[in-house]
């Protein structure tokens, strides 16, 4: 069973045709990592899969449900869809604790000791067992965006979306936020990322994605996509990344 | 050079620096005429017995904070109450996705914030003489709080719509993701943030309502429900003498001032940040 399936997606804004037909599926399980240059339409691409962000045209499934579908109740849809972001986005009037709990309490209406005794397994999952009183400011952004998983993972998702959770992030703290993903990866986390972390993607994902100017481009397993890419944009894409140094004579 | 003949050469040379000397010398120098005249010209004795009555300021008390006081703070903080959650209610409704919401708040908002507050104390003071069965829970208290709430919750609202839009949209996406509909999401993530964020403005507002308070004198008020302004305004008639009124000023003061001070701080430590 494929936890996401993306058929045909468009997205205008405005006059600007973001993604240009998106065909793909992401099976129970699997971890599929999307790559692409900036611009290239993949936060956009992730935002539609939860509908942060409405498609122009096409249809998103997860878990068996069509979100697009008008009659849908989009907020029981998303509780089954949890989201990382690259700014983190913790509630900072909340503590850590307070950050996990809130949504179980609100939407699934757990009990406050329930919820606590959840949101103390996910931090302790994450690494971050003796942070839950600490508010936002005072964790480091590596431990923010382990406590922003946690969130997410309070909620029981089938499905989590990763938007570059490592980009905001100082070189040295961007393991620890890997080695959580890592681990949620082989306890069978279906997982759909948007990554710049190559390393990651080889190891970790199942599929990569190439996307450029709104379409997928190529997609395969890691060690074709990044290991011996077939096309030329996906290989000039890569040799920026890999050696962003290097300078780019464009030429065959 | 020294030639007094070469008057404009010499004043045209004259630094900056000395300029401003010179400028700051002759404004301490009428400064000082001023007050000397003021001291010469003043009857004292008259304004001391006139302003500074201790005879007349003791005959207020305790009736000056046991109930002018207390009936000002009263009015105040029930309009302030009221204004609150009127001007956050105008603020969703400004930020709704429903366009006739938006339009409805946007003319409140224009309009109660053209009105003089005293114009709209005559109207609710005028609407139980043309509704006889017109009726509002604490009589002159709900009248004044109703009152100041009208008036306070147009400018509460814009402060409200500018706290909302200042929190980041990524909390509203992050709520959002987590499954939480639009308004419990503003609930618990966003309004939570836009007080904080709003809460020196929000001082400000209340040290403007502590003052407006005195137009409840307008709503007819009985000896029990007197504030401040009306206060000191009998006491001067009683006693023939302004005084009372000097006292009842004082006494605005030494809440406002402070208040004031307070919302300076908030301000600067939201800013500092
Ligand atoms: N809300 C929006 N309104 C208008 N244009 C938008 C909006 N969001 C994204 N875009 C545009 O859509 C294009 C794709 O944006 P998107 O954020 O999906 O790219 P991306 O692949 O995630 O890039 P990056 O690696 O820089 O994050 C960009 O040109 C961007 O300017
Ligand atoms: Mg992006």
């Amino acid at each position: 069973m494929s936890d996401v399936e993306i058929r045909d997606l468009h997205k205008c804004f405005g006059k600007l045709e973001v993604l240009r037909g998106i065909d793909f599926t992401v099976e129970s399980g699997q971890v599929v990592c999307v790559i692409g240059p900036s611009g290239s339409g993949k936060s956009t691409l992730l935002r539609c899969v939860n509908l942060l962000e409405r498609p122009t045209s096409g249809k998103v499934f997860v878990d068996g449900v069509e979100l697009t579908d008008p009659d849908v109740d989009i907020d029981a849809a998303r509780r089954r869809v949890g989201m990382v972001f690259q700014q983190f986005n913790l509630f900072p009037h909340l503590t850590a604790l307070r950050n996990v709990t809130i949504a179980q309490e609100r939407v699934l209406r757990r009990s406050r000791a329930e919820a606590e005794s959840v949101a103390r397994t996910d931090l302790a999952r994450v690494g971050l067992a003796d942070k839950a009183d600490a508010y936002p400011a005072q964790l480091s952004g590596g431990q923010q965006q382990r406590v922003a998983i946690a969130r997410a993972l309070a909620m029981n998702p089938a499905l989590m979306l990763f938007d570059e959770p490592t980009s905001a992030l100082d070189p040295e703290l961007v393991g620890d936020v890997l080695t959580v993903m890592r681990q949620l990866a082989e306890e069978g986390m279906t997982m759909l990322v948007v990554t710049h972390e190559m390393a990651f993607a080889r190891e970790v994902a199942d599929r990569v994605v190439f996307m450029d100017g709104g379409t997928i481009v190529e997609e395969g397993p890691p060690g074709q996509v990044i290991g011996a890419p077939r096309h030329e944009r996906t290989r000039t894409f890569l040799r920026r990344v890999l050696n962003p140094t290097h300078v780019d004579t464009d030429g065959a | 050079m020294t030639v007094p003949g070469a008057e404009p050469a010499a004043r045209a040379r004259l630094s900056p620096r000395e300029r401003q000397r010179i400028s700051r010398g002759v404004q301490y120098a009428i400064l000082v005429a001023a007050i000397v005249a003021l001291a010469l010209l003043a009857d004292w004795p008259a304004i001391r017995q006139a302003f500074l009555n201790a005879e007349v300021a003791a005959e207020g008390l305790p009736e000056l904070f046991t109930v002018a006081l207390k009936n000002t703070v009263i009015y105040t903080f029930t309009g302030f109450a009221l204004g609150f959650a009127l001007g956050l209610l105008l603020a969703l409704m400004r930020l709704s996705p429903v366009a006739p919401y938006r339009w409805i708040a946007a003319v409140y908002v224009e309009v109660f914030r053209g009105l003089p507050a005293l114009v709209i104390f005559l109207m609710i003071s005028a609407l139980p003489l043309a509704f006889p069965s017109f009726w509002l829970p604490g009589g002159v208290y709900g009248m004044a709080a109703l009152g100041l709430g009208l008036v306070s919750a147009s400018y509460m609202a814009e402060t409200f719509r500018a706290g909302i839009q200042a929190v980041p949209k990524g909390q509203m996406e992050a709520a959002r993701s987590l499954g939480m509909p639009y308004m419990r999401a503003m609930i618990s993530i966003v309004i939570p943030q836009a007080i904080r964020i709003v809460i020196p403005p929000l001082t400000n507002e209340l040290v403007l309502l502590f003052k407006d308070s005195s137009l409840v004198l307008f709503l007819g008020v009985t000896a029990g429900q007197v504030e401040l302004a009306k206060f000191g305004n009998d006491q001067s008639s009683t006693f023939a003498s302004p005084t009372p009124i000097l006292v009842s000023g004082i006494t605005y003061l030494i809440i406002t001032i402070p208040l004031g001070y307070l919302a300076r701080r908030l301000e600067a430590r939201r800013d500092g940040r």
